[in-house]
Order: C-alpha cells, then sequence, then structure tokens
C-alpha cells in the first residue's frame, strides 16, 4: 500500500502548498517523504471500523465570544503596518497574481 | 557568588529574608550568560529592559527574577524569531498570554532562547541560528524543540524557563539537559500568541531546575483564556498543593519497557528507580500499553498536516520575509502536511491517524483505572552527538516515541533527571504522566522522587558529581 513519491508529484505539492523548490529538493523530498510515508504505513494495518475520530482533545464546543470591539485588543493602522514589508498609503503591498504578463 | 545557581524556591527565599538583592542576582545571571552564550548559543536575543522591569515587580510571585523565554511566543516590543531567518527582524505588536501572565506575576524575561526553526525537531539543530550546545557536555546535543530553553536552567543563564511541547518538545530536552520539564494537560496553558505548529496538541509548559520550581513557574502560567478558543476553564488553585505528601499507597505502573531499539543499560538504569518509589510506599508494577510506534504514525500525519495550515501565514506581506527563507524541515513539513490533507488522501491519512488517537485515549482510560500514575524513560537514551539529527527525516519522531501517546491524547506529563552517566555527565529522564487535570498528582510524585534521590544537581541531597 506505499505511494510512490515521485519529484513530478512533489513538484505539484509544492505549488499546491506555495513553497518555491529547486529542481534538487524536489528529488530529495521526493527521497524524505517516501521514508515518511513507509513510517505511517504502520497505521494502515490498525482496524478503526467504528471508532470515532478524535479532532481535539478538551470536548469544548463552539466556544464564541460577544460580538463587540474589544479596543484592548485591536491594533491601530500603524500597529498592523508595523512589520510589514512593502507599505503604501497605510495599506499592505501583495504580490500581484491576476493578469499577470506571463 | 555564584546566586544563579541557586534554585528559583532559595533564590526567593533568599530575597524575602534580605540576605541577597534582586540586583546580586541578575548580577551573576548576567556575568553566566556573557561568559557562556556565545559558545553555547542558548538566547537569540537579550531583554535589555530586564533589571528596570525586575525592580518593578518584586512583590509578586516570582519575585522579579530572570526568566527565559522560547522564541516562538510573541513578546511585545522584543524579537521574536522562532529560530527561522523568515523572522529575522520580526518584532511583535503584541504579548502573547503566556508571557503576559509570566511577568503579571512577576516574573521578568531575561531574553528569548533557541529551538529548532519553528519547533520542527527534536535537537535545536535545525535552528537557522545554529545549534545549541548541551551545557551537560557541549559534544552532545541539547534536545529539541526547547533545546535552548532547557539548556538555558541546566546552565544556570536563568531562574527558570518557559517553552512548549507539541509531542515530547519540553521534556525530551529536560530529559537530556539533565532539567526539570513539565508538559501541562492541553488547555492548561493558552496558546495565544505562540506560533502555532500542531494545533491540537501545542502545550506551553515549565522547564526549572526542580519540580517545586516548575509547579511554582505553572501556577503563574497556566489558566483559562477567552484569547484561545481551545482553553480549557478547568479550575486550579496551587499546583504545589500536595507536592510534600508522601505517596504511600499511589499505585505506580511503568511502561514501554522492553522495546526494541533500547540499550539494556538504559534499561538497567531505569529499572533501579522502581526501587525508589517502593521504597517510599508506592507499589509499582508493569503495565501493558499500546506501542507507542503507532503514536508515531498519528503524530507525524497530525503535526504535519496541521502546520502546513499553519504556517500558511508566513507569506511575507504582514510580516517576516518570504517562503524562499523557510528552511529544509520547515518546507518538508508543510508539503508533507499538504499531501496527507489533500482530496483523496485525507481519508487515508488525516481521518485514520485521529481514530487511532481515539485508540490510544482509549488505552489511557483503561490504564488509569488500574493505576494512579504511569512511568516511563522519557527519551531512547542519552543526549545524542551534535550533527546526529542530520540526514534524518524522521530523526524527531523516533526520539519522541516514548512522549508521543501522551501528547497527542494531550495528557500531563513531567521529565526529571533519574540518572546521570559519570564519564559523559548525560542524563537519563523519567517521565511521569498523570490523568487529564491531575498535574498536582504527578508534581506530588514527581518531587517526591527527586528528593528522594541525587540525580538532581539542585537538590539539597548532591551525590557526587
Amino acid at each position: 500500500m506505499s505511494q510512490q513519491i515521485t519529484p513530478q508529484l512533489v513538484a505539484h505539492i509544492a505549488q499546491l502548498a506555495n513553497i518555491p523548490i529547486t529542481q534538487e529538493e524536489q528529488q530529495q523530498f521526493a527521497r524524505a517523504f517516501t521514508a515518511t510515508l513507509e513510517t505511517i504505513q504502520s497505521l494502515q494495518s490498525i482496524d478503526v471500523t467504528g471508532v470515532e475520530p478524535t479532532h481535539q482533545v478538551t470536548g469544548l464546543e463552539n466556544v464564541v465570544r460577544d460580538d463587540k470591539v474589544q479596543p484592548e485588543y485591536t491594533f491601530t493602522q500603524q500597529q498592523a503596518l508595523a512589520n510589514a514589508s512593502k507599505q503604501i498609503d497605510g495599506f499592505f503591498v501583495v504580490p500581484q497574481i491576476l493578469n499577470k504578463n506571463k | 557568588m555564584s546566586l544563579n545557581t541557586k534554585t528559583l524556591t532559595e533564590q526567593k527565599s533568599l530575597l524575602e529574608e534580605k540576605e541577597v538583592t534582586l540586583s546580586e542576582i541578575y548580577s551573576d545571571t548576567l556575568a553566566e550568560i556573557k561568559a557562556k552564550n556565545e559558545q553555547l548559543n542558548i538566547y537569540l536575543t537579550l531583554n535589555n529592559l530586564a533589571e528596570a522591569q525586575a525592580a518593578e515587580r518584586t512583590n509578586k510571585a516570582l519575585a522579579g527574577l530572570p526568566m527565559s523565554v522560547k522564541d516562538n511566543f510573541c513578546t511585545q516590543g522584543l524579537r521574536t524569531t522562532a529560530s527561522s531567518t523568515l523572522l529575522d527582524t520580526f518584532i511583535p505588536q503584541y504579548e502573547s498570554t503566556v508571557t503576559k501572565n509570566l511577568q503579571n506575576n512577576g516574573g521578568v524575561i531575561i531574553g528569548k532562547t533557541n529551538l529548532d526553526a519553528w519547533a520542527h525537531g527534536s535537537s535545536t539543530e535545525s535552528s537557522q541560528y545554529g545549534t545549541t550546545l548541551n551545557p551537560r557536555n557541549p559534544e552532545h546535543l541539547p534536545g529539541g524543540s526547547s533545546g535552548g530553553a532547557a539548556a538555558s536552567v541546566a546552565a544556570d543563564m536563568c531562574s527558570a524557563g518557559i517553552g512548549s511541547e507539541t509531542a515530547g518538545s519540553i521534556r525530551q530536552p529536560a530529559a537530556w539537559c539533565g532539567v526539570v520539564g513539565l508538559k501541562p494537560s492541553y488547555g492548561r496553558c493558552s496558546r495565544y500568541g505562540a506560533i502555532a505548529m500542531a494545533s491540537s496538541t501545542d502545550s506551553p509548559g515549565p522547564l526549572a531546575k526542580t519540580v517545586k520550581d516548575a509547579a511554582l513557574v505553572f501556577n503563574a502560567i497556566a489558566g483559562h483564556d477567552p484569547l484561545d478558543a481551545t482553553s480549557s476553564p478547568q479550575v486550579f488553585t496551587d499546583f504545589s498543593r500536595d507536592i510534600d505528601k508522601p505517596i504511600t499507597g499511589v499505585k505506580i505502573g511503568y511502561v514501554y519497557h522492553g522495546l526494541e531499539g533500547i540499550s539494556n543499560d538504559v534499561y538497567t538504569a531505569f529499572e533501579i528507580q522502581l526501587e525508589v518509589f517502593k521504597s517510599l510506599g508506592a507499589s509499582v508494577e508493569f503495565a501493558d500499553a499500546m506501542n507507542p510506534q503507532l503514536a508515531v504514525g498519528v503524530y507525524t500525519i497530525v503535526q504535519r498536516g496541521e502546520v502546513s495550515s499553519n504556517l500558511a501565514r508566513f507569506t511575507g506581506v504582514r510580516y517576516g520575509y518570504d517562503r524562499t527563507y523557510f528552511g529544509a524541515e520547515a518546507k518538508r513539513r508543510i508539503m508533507l502536511g499538504t499531501h496527507t490533507l489533500s482530496k483523496g488522501y485525507a481519508d487515508k491519512y488525516y481521518d485514520t491517524a485521529q481514530k487511532v488517537r481515539t485508540l490510544f485515549r482509549e488505552d489511557y482510560t483503561q490504564l488509569f483505572a488500574q493505576y494512579d500514575i504511569l512511568i516511563s524513560l522519557t527519551s531512547p537514551g542519552y543526549a545524542k552527538k551534535i550533527g546526529a539529527s542530520e540526514g534524518s527525516a524522521m530523526f524527531g519522531e523516533l526520539e519522541d516515541m516514548l512522549l508521543e501517546p501522551s501528547s497527542i491524547t494531550g495528557l500531563p506529563g513531567i521529565s526529571v533527571p533519574c540518572y546521570r552517566d559519570e564519564k559523559t555527565n548525560l542524563f537519563l529522564g523519567m517521565n511521569i504522566v498523570a490523568p487529564m487535570w491531575q498535574e498536582e498528582k504527578m508534581i506530588q510524585v514527581a518531587h517526591a522522587y527527586e528528593q528522594a534521590t541525587q540525580w538532581n544537581t539542585w537538590t539539597s541531597k548532591k551525590g557526587s558529581l
């Protein structure tokens, strides 16, 4: 049941995860992933029929707060921009993704 | 005067009796940092305002004493890097709840400690600022991911430290550095402002010289936080409430004994410790638990899936540099997580892992029906040499195998030094696990063991070193 992790699959995953990687890293990661996935093969042999998944161990549900502004936990615009590498007129600058000339 | 070599409890006592001043403690602590930090690479950033802040906090529980904080906690105005060059110039605009609580209760942040980058690891070698060296034997690793935190305590460069654990990251470095590391029940300490790794298991917690010290710091940082939706409303008064009570009649089960891959010497060293508990009036017997190897699979999938989501926010737009700054380990984990959560694979990997997690919970339920406390080795062996983690994609998970069952189920555990190798000056740790929310009990048992043995260099019963 082990899966073949090819450098092509790695390139696809890298694109999904928005992680820039080199050709060499594609090869390295393909090997590393295969090793990691082998480690988790052991799980496939366990009978989990009828077992409910545990997504979180606290048992808490629907933890919400009042929909009110809490000034003590709100940034000013200046605070929000304090660590931005690029800003224009009080806006964060993001990379262009639409209508890019290829 | 070497006041920095005293325990937190001793320092507090000396201050209360006015035998020493806070200034003298800072002077000795800072001198130690100045002398050894460059070699050991423990602190990435120091807080220049520490002494000034200390003067204002003398009347609180932590008395203004110097604390180290793992560099994955956002500290307002103080650089926070998660040991990644991606955040090299990041100065948080807000404070994490744990460090806020620490300071409100009189602690002062003396500096931010080194970790595996993004907390991905069990050695501190994946830090993008170089590894930390083990103060007990600098040819060896301190463990991780809270390696800097554990080392800061072992090196007497703070009165106590704050770390975090997702699967072993407090307890394993504590064991490797010969100090105490306490992982609380999941939800006991707020994750607000802690740079997220695996949201369903991340647990902030203290590292300290003694169990009593760890309990003091734990009291200072724990508690429900409305800013963290996974924070538990479970109340507590004082985690050291039962610390001096004898452990007669406590039923202890030891687990994971006889597993492959652990040397006989290490098992023998652990077995000798069982007699200590018996001499204190507790009953001790072997308990058959679910194979911890399976927890490795669960943790690997859950952690990587959750981290791929949590690290998606690091795009270089609002803070930090772009995603090319991620180190190899971070890239591997994000990508593997993306893969195991993707369509066609989520059922096979993520959902299956969550079901096996349920099986571990059920296993603990039946074990705790028979025993009050479960103990085991913390780590399969002593601290490994510098370089040991390189080239091994699964190094951390295998090193943390004995801790992963309690991590993935959210149970509390404390690691205490339980053996010291005279030739290498390296330690073994013992992991003491209690049922959910029963930290007082594990603290009581850990303290009783610590007081009855000589491994801990800071207790009054000092053995030869």
